[in-house]
């Protein structure tokens, strides 16, 4: 990764901090406008669901390539309880929260890549990625 | 309040100014809720053009902002969601189902209009 920036979250100040970043960067990389939404939203997503399962942690943004194409890395990172399964997390309309449900699987379906790691106890880290077509 | 608030004979409009936190959204929900009892409100415009995010945490709130109003006898039309953020809303199956939108703030009055004069000053739900 040539640049990465990390943006803690504590707070929803944090998240529209964070949303915020991702869209400056991704406009520096070139992206269309409707991608900045599409990426801002994402980190949107991912920040809140940090600060609803696992209250802090953080979201790193980067600058990636790949075979000389240029990308954007969206990784969220905490140290929460983990998620016991994630097939039924990724599930559309499964929610512990009480929320739409939409968090996890709306991400995927806005990036270009995702993974998903988890250990109960230990936390969850979600990395995305968004390519410049 | 981050959002301002402005009475217009019978409607109430609340023009989003920038970014909200997710605490901000509440507030005006909570505001507007409160509001169109105060001061008699047959509607309520929620101009969200400056929002260049709807994730599902606001797309939630306008909707329960919209139901709540209803509850409270009054309609809420959402003016002014820009092209990108209807992108990606749909992509993110957030489709704001029973709420009625307009393209921008003088759409948003003439369908209030429309609704208060039909039926003697309640709007209906669908439109």
């Amino acid at each position: 990764m040539k640049e990465e920036t990390r943006v803690p979250i504590q707070s929803d100040h944090d998240i529209v901090t964070a949303r915020q970043r991702g869209r400056t960067l991704a406009q520096q990389l070139g992206f269309s406008n409707s991608n900045l939404t599409v990426i801002a939203t994402a980190i949107s997503e991912l920040a809140r669901n940090i600060l609803l399962y696992a209250k802090k942690g953080e979201l790193t943004l980067g600058i990636i390539e790949n075979n000389g194409r240029q990308g954007l890395s969206v990784v969220a990172r905490d140290q929460g309880p983990g998620i016991p399964d994630i097939n039924r997390a990724m599930d559309v309309g499964y929610s512990t929260s009480g929320s739409l449900g939409l968090g996890l699987p709306g991400v995927r379906r806005l990036m270009d890549d995702f993974e998903i790691v988890s250990r109960v106890g230990k936390g969850t880290t979600v990395t995305t990625a968004k390519w410049k077509p | 309040m981050a959002v301002p608030i402005l009475k217009q004979g019978p409607y109430l409009i609340a023009s989003v100014q920038s970014a909200l936190t997710d605490a901000e959204l509440l507030e005006l929900r909570n505001a507007l809720v409160l509001m169109v009892g105060k001061y008699r409100s047959r509607g309520v415009i929620v101009d969200v053009t400056a929002m260049d995010v709807m994730d599902s945490f606001a797309s939630r709130t306008l909707r329960d902002i919209a139901h709540m109003i209803r509850l409270r006898g009054a309609e809420t039309v959402i003016v002014g969601i820009q092209p990108e953020v209807a992108f990606t809303m749909v992509q993110l199956g957030l489709t704001l189902e029973g709420v009625a939108t307009a393209l921008d703030l003088e759409e948003g009055l003439t369908f209030l209009d429309r609704g208060v004069k039909k039926l003697g000053g309640h709007v209906g739900a669908s439109g």
